[in-house]
């Protein structure tokens, strides 16, 4: 027993020490850097220790703005993009005809880079003296009036990346819930069927407890994505996200490390710290009420 | 409530799309089932058994023939609407809910003046599980309970709803052995109490015969034949019948029938007066051999197996169709039984000649 033991720590040994260096050790530095008051990384010098770090941040209106936009990118994207996952997955499994072809359509976006999918949303969205994009066309035609989605007021602009966020991150979640419904047994609609079910009972007592553990993991993993956004802001507003007042949490690490005004790395610590705590909270909530609702 | 099935034939098109012939899984039906009768449907794997249930169960519509419960042509009414019970194969019992929530489940679906009150689900559902005696277990998740009790829970949330009719999918196929035998006394006793008229599928013709009023045999989604248990095994219509019923299983030799007398290879063994001329295949059940010195049926005798009540014979022959053949008989008589040749004569009644497209050829006894 005790050989066997060895023999599976050593086996284990390669990750341990690959995880050590590259996640253990940065922890602990984070915990360090953040704590380590006025620090500055060229002459490797601080003046004291304590909170000021914390303090500092959540007083920067730079950092609150940031904490805002993430919350609100949170609370839209996460549910939007899970219901209309699951309306299109339901839709994808109820269907004969076409039914690859719509589940590739629906997928070509997971495969698209980032990046991409930021300059077509600009295009689409935009507005510039001279020229409307396709969207203000749009809102022209209908009697509407043009917005500068991407330089304009800040509603404009959350929606945008609210719908971009939500386009990203819908075909992986199709993908998912596809494959959890086309699991569920056929004889629990069979019996269901013979029990004179109706179909709107049959989804809420039936289709969604049994896939219910996949929808929990792409709740709790959304949220997680959600709260780490910053790519998507970058490929729509640019990298001076503070200017545009759409920056994330991550983006304000970011910007603390290497932005215009880096060269923080005690802010930097102590905002991530934030969101750690955040995400971690958020997560400890998901997994409990999933255990509550387990079968 | 009594189910007919009136020329009755399911086609599906095949899984295949390059071959156009469509597959038969059921065809031309027609049986009565009487009411508050235990039928069986018996056969072997892809004979179109469950095919037959799904088609009585609704969850399947027919392609041609009607289908009758009672007096009522139901087959354009969809399932919830023919007042059936079905339990699946898996039992397929909602995993999230309780055995008290599964068997409620029916209840809940009901509509306007037809639903009943909360309370009056409760009374109805523990009434229902008291009848398949798991009262005590209804707080419990499918998860939670054996097979056997799951099977139990299966059948109470069929029977809620006092169905017309109860169908029961290869009720025993997912139980080890020894419940297999007490669950299906226990389906005997709930069809007794409910007297609800009942069919259920089965591969095990022991199981088929043991429990039902009457049995169904089916290949190739055909019927070959219908009939109270004993009949049909004393009295097959052909060589598959013949072949299917029975543990062990029939003898089936080559033979030959000239004036009134059947012959296995030289011998002539037994006198068949009325049996035309030609070759045939011939059955003998097991309990068909006694032994004896001066019998007109001489085989190679491999081992005598002693099961206490009886004993089986095991021998050889030429021209039977398996390597060996088995008789049982009983203890005393084999007692005599010892070197490498063994003779038989045969019982006229156990015995079966079918013809080469596999049709009983009868005798005058």
């Amino acid at each position: 027993m005790k050989k066997q033991n060895l023999k599976a720590w050593l086996y284990l040994l390669p990750a341990i020490a690959f995880l050590g260096v590259f996640m253990v050790y940065p922890l602990f530095d984070v915990v360090i850097y953040s704590l380590e008051e006025g620090y500055n990384s060229a002459s490797q010098s601080f003046f004291g220790v304590g909170l000021y770090n914390f303090s500092y941040v959540l007083h920067d209106p730079y950092f609150l703005q940031a904490v805002k936009n993430t919350l609100i990118l949170v609370v839209i994207t996460v549910p939007v993009s899970t219901g209309l996952a699951l309306l299109i997955s339901l839709g994808l499994n109820s269907i004969k005809t076409l039914k690859n072809l719509y589940q590739t359509v629906y997928f070509l976006p997971y495969v698209t880079n980032t990046l991409a999918v930021g300059l077509v949303f600009m295009i689409l969205f935009k507005k510039t003296a001279y020229s409307d994009g396709l969207i203000n066309l749009l809102i022209n035609f209908f009697g509407g009036r043009s917005v500068d989605f991407i330089g304009g007021p800040y509603w404009a602009k959350m929606m945008v990346m609210c719908i971009y966020t939500v386009w990203i991150v819908l075909p992986f979640k199709i993908l998912i819930l596809t494959g959890s419904l086309a699991s569920v047994n056929q004889d629990y609609y069979n019996a269901a069927k013979i029990d004179g079910t109706s179909k709107w009972r049959t989804f809420w007592r039936i289709t969604l407890p049994l896939i219910s553990p996949m929808l929990f993991y792409l709740i709790i993993t959304g949220f997680i994505g959600a709260f780490k956004a910053y790519s998507d802001a970058v490929a729509l507003f640019g990298v001076d996200l503070n200017a545009a007042g759409m920056n994330t949490i991550v983006g304000y690490v970011y910007d603390m490390l290497y932005g215009n005004s880096g060269g923080y790395p005690s802010y930097a610590s102590a905002a991530a710290l934030i969101l750690f705590s955040i995400v971690f909270t958020i997560t400890c909530v998901n997994l409990r009420t999933r255990k509550r609702l387990q079968f | 409530m009594k189910i007919v099935l009136e020329h009755v034939t399911k086609r599906y098109p095949n899984r295949n799309r390059k071959i156009k012939t469509e597959v038969i899984a059921a065809s031309d039906l027609n049986f009565e089932i009487p009411d508050g009768q235990l039928i069986g449907l018996l056969g072997p794997s892809g004979c179109g058994k469950s095919t037959t249930l799904n088609l009585i169960s609704g969850l399947e519509p027919p392609t041609e023939g009607r289908i009758y419960f009672g007096e009522t042509d139901v087959t354009d009414l969809p399932p919830e609407k023919r007042g059936v019970g079905l339990v699946f194969q898996n039992y397929a019992l909602y995993p999230h809910l309780t055995a008290l929530q599964n068997i409620m489940f029916p209840l809940q679906n009901l509509k306007g003046e037809n639903r009943p009150s909360k309370q009056q689900m409760e009374e109805r559902a523990v009434e229902t599980a008291k009848l398949v005696q798991i009262d005590q277990l209804l707080e419990r998740r499918p998860k939670e309970m054996s097979g056997g009790q799951q099977q139990r829970v299966a059948i109470a949330r069929a029977l809620v709803k006092r169905p017309g009719v109860l169908l029961l999918d290869e009720p025993l196929s997912n139980l080890d052995a020894r419940l297999r035998l007490q669950t299906r006394e226990e389906i005997r006793r709930i069809q007794r109490e409910t007297g609800i008229t009942t069919v259920f599928v089965t591969h095990d013709q022991e199981e088929a015969m043991s429990i039902s009023d009457s049995i169904v045999v089916m290949k190739d989604g055909a019927v070959h034949q219908i009939g109270k248990p004993q009949n049909v095994y004393d009295d097959p219509v052909n060589l598959f019948v013949a072949k299917f019923l029975g543990t062990p299983p029939i003898n089936v030799f080559t033979g030959e029938v000239k004036n009134g007398s059947l012959s296995i290879g030289e011998e002539a063994v037994l006198r068949v007066p009325g049996a035309p001329d030609g070759e045939v295949s011939v059955g003998i059940r097991p309990e068909g051999f006694v032994p004896d010195e001066n019998g007109a049926f001489g085989c190679g005798l491999d081992r005598v197996e002693i099961m206490g009540r009886d004993t089986s014979v095991v021998f050889t022959h030429p021209l039977m169709e398996n390597e060996q053949g088995r008789a049982v008989i009983s203890a005393e008589l084999a007692a005599g039984l010892s070197g490498d040749k063994v003779r038989f004569s045969l019982k006229p009644n156990k015995t079966h000649l079918f013809g080469p497209d596999g049709e009983r050829i009868r005798f005058d006894i």
